[in-house]
């Protein structure tokens, strides 16, 4: 019996620690580990005994990529605890602050940790030496989205603004100005973007999965919508725990999200993607369509291709939110404690990203649970592994390491961010 | 001849939220100048590749959670001729240092199903309770402004100007006005270290010390302030135990108002 293991011990270009592990027996995958080592940082637990306002920035240090996603569903779910609403204004500056995130971060992985596997280097500072202008480009256009999260932030990353009720400080509609002037360059070089990521060469490999995304009945979502999913799942964020469980497998150290009664599934780009075309914007939707891609994209190697659309979509939004921009009465509504049970579920540039808060009368936080889209994801890209490497078996060994590599970096995984959700396998210590 | 030896620079990671690594990714306008004066030998988030040391420099970025990362840090030192920690996890053990006040086996049991299963140790530490660190940029993140004159000074062979002074001095050098003098809003920059450019005043918020104490604070003095405004024991304790809990300023002042309790 030929057993081969291919491992690759440090994943790079991804954020976070973690490595991967596949057997391939007798020509066969017979198995394959996305494996966390990264160690835990127990946020549920010491957000227990906190102030509810304190929240929005202790939960944004669970990921310094994205934490405005964080931000975003606690606000969320804590407003939704304390029976607030924020008013349509600052709903609105919420979007604008996500799409800032969506920008930043979607940018960063298309030409830093994703194009590079396509284009055959091992990184964007070696994709550089040949294809300056292209990276150029795409640190332009990170930083466009940066822009937008520090003015409303304060920062680029832990923005400091963000509050339960609204934000600290709202910006006058002047300071908006030279944001869109950015806006409207960073539009055409997400427009480049898409065309340009469309020439790659793309493995055909394509998969049924369960896409599970929010669903909005006007906006392509960020902050708000019902939970849907490819299969018909339609609920609202307090029914999540009734409908997703964290199950262990065997051939796993780590807990995986899935559907009760049903499998795993995938959220992130391409389930929104799948379940909100017809929500794009019209630009969005015509990049896409001249991309080569349809409605629907069940290939997770296109999902750079689907990233690189929301980055426009990201652009379009925010330049009609700024135009459209009223500034609010007063940066945040009242928020006074209560006691009560709160949920919140917003779209993390890597999908969906659950919240639950406990509070006391007093407004400390009794309990919380935090479900990170790469928890959820992870089962999936397991599965992507064991699916659609086979073709790839007779490759060299390091060019197969590599195509599983990609296959990983597909879903943009962020370790960090999952790691205080899964259980792990460390060495002993004390 | 060839041109001379670009020094070799590291980026490594242990607990933390990437965000200080990261700020190295953000600095869109310098990040190919600097890939020009360095050679990035190690940096996972950002390349594949990864050439073996030892390293001319070394950013360190996150604490020391666990025993397998005791035993990492050291090897990194080994190989590294300047090690500079990035970050408040790396500099003070971060959020993650709250469970040093706690009981760590209830903490695995909150969040995992079969805590037996993990092991972790029981205190979140800085880089330098485990090795020699020859350069600590604070912050929750760090300012990438901060970085660059880190990188430039290492560059230029000289010590970074970073200076050590509280946001109060930052705050009045940004004209803001004093949150807590004109508006009673609680505030930790008299006793936070510089850096951030007084971001929450700026935005009509008090300071919640994410850059960790400055040099020599009266942390003492600003409670006193802090209890005028209305703080009790126990709001007290939690302000100083956030970011840098365990930053011996910060943990002192806290635990005072712990005893107090």
């Amino acid at each position: 019996m030929a057993v081969k293991t291919i491992k690759v011990d440090y994943l790079a270009r991804v954020e976070g620690e973690g490595a991967l592990k596949v057997v391939i027996r007798d020509g066969v995958v017979a198995s394959a580990e996305l494996k966390i080592f990264e160690p835990p940082r127990f946020f549920e637990a010491f957000l227990r005994g906190r102030d509810f306002s304190e929240a929005p920035d202790i939960v944004a240090r669970i990921c310094g990529i994205c934490p405005v996603a964080y931000q975003m569903s606690a606000v969320q779910a804590i407003e939704n605890a304390l029976g607030v609403d924020v008013g349509a204004p600052l709903r609105a500056l919420r979007r604008l602050i996500y799409c800032g995130e969506w920008i930043e971060s979607h940018t960063l992985h298309v030409y830093m940790l994703h194009a590079p596997d396509f284009l055959g280097y091992e990184g964007a500072v070696e994709m550089a030496r040949d294809h300056a202008d292209i990276v150029r480009r795409g640190l332009a256009l990170k930083k466009a989205g940066n822009a937008i999260i520090s003015l409303l932030g304060g920062r680029e990353i832990h923005p400091i603004n963000v509050r339960v009720g609204g934000f600290y400080r709202t910006p006058r509609r002047r300071e908006l100005q030279p944001l869109a002037e950015e806006l409207k360059w960073a539009r055409e070089a997400a427009l480049e973007t898409v065309r340009w990521a469309a020439r790659f060469d793309f493995p055909e490999r394509e998969r049924d999965y369960e896409f599970v995304a929010l669903r909005h009945e006007r906006d392509y979502p960020f902050y708000e919508g019902r939970i849907a999913s490819s299969r018909g799942l339609d609920i609202s964020a307090d029914q999540f725990d009734a409908h997703f469980e964290e199950a262990q497998v065997e051939h796993s150290t780590a807990l995986h999200a899935c559907r009760k009664g049903g499998g795993a599934y995938l959220t992130g780009p391409l389930a929104r993607y799948n379940l909100n075309f017809d929500r794009l914007s019209p630009l969005a939707k015509e990049a896409a369509r001249e991309a080569g891609l349809g409605p629907v994209c069940a290939n997770p190697y296109r999902s750079i291709l689907v990233r690189a659309v929301e980055v426009l979509y990201a652009c379009d939004e925010a330049l009609r939110l700024i135009d459209a921009y009223e500034e609010p009465e007063r940066p945040a509504v009242e928020a006074p404690p209560r006691a009560g049970v709160g949920y919140g579920a917003t779209e993390a540039p890597r999908g969906l990203l659950y919240h639950r808060y406990r509070l006391e009368p007093d407004g400390t936080i009794a309990d919380a649970r935090i479900v990170p889209p790469t928890s959820q994801n992870q089962a999936s890209i397991e599965e992507d592994l064991r699916r659609f490497i086979g073709g790839w078996l007779d490759l060299p060994e390091e060019d197969l390491r590599h195509r599983c590599e990609q296959t990983v970096r597909n879903h943009d995984p962020c370790i960090s961010c999952a790691t205080h959700f899964l259980r792990l396998e460390l060495e002993h210590a004390r | 001849m060839g041109k001379p030896r670009r020094p070799k620079l590291a980026v490594w990671k242990f607990a933390s939220c990437d965000g200080c690594q990261l700020s190295l990714l953000d600095c869109e306008d310098e990040l190919l100048a600097v890939a020009g004066a360095v050679e990035i030998a190690h940096f996972a988030e950002a390349t594949r590749a990864s050439v073996k040391g030892p390293y001319d420099l070394s950013l360190v970025e996150g604490s020391i959670t666990a025993a397998h990362d005791a035993a990492r840090i050291r090897e990194v030192r080994k190989n590294s001729r300047v090690l500079v920690t990035i970050g408040a996890c790396a500099t003070a053990g971060g959020i993650q240092a709250l469970r040093n006040f706690a009981d760590v086996r209830e903490y695995l049991s909150v969040v995992y199903a079969k805590p037996h299963y993990i092991s972790a140790l029981a205190a979140s530490t800085a880089i330098s309770e485990h090795v020699a660190v020859d350069f600590e940029l604070r912050g929750c993140p760090i300012s990438k402004h901060q970085l660059l004159e880190v990188l430039s000074a290492f560059l230029a062979g000289r010590r970074p100007t970073v200076p050590p002074h509280s946001v109060c001095i930052e705050c009045k050098l940004a004209g803001n006005v004093c949150v807590m003098a004109a508006h009673g809003t609680p505030c930790l920059g008299p006793v936070t270290h510089a850096g951030c450019g007084a971001i929450c005043p700026a935005y009509n918020r008090g300071c919640y010390g994410c850059y960790g104490p400055m040099e020599t604070p009266n942390a003492p003095a600003l409670s006193r302030w802090l209890e005028e405004l209305g703080m009790d024991s126990e709001t007290l304790k939690r302000v100083y135990r956030s970011f840098n809990a365990n930053a011996p300023a910060f943990r002192q002042e806290s635990e005072r108002h712990e005893s107090e309790r």
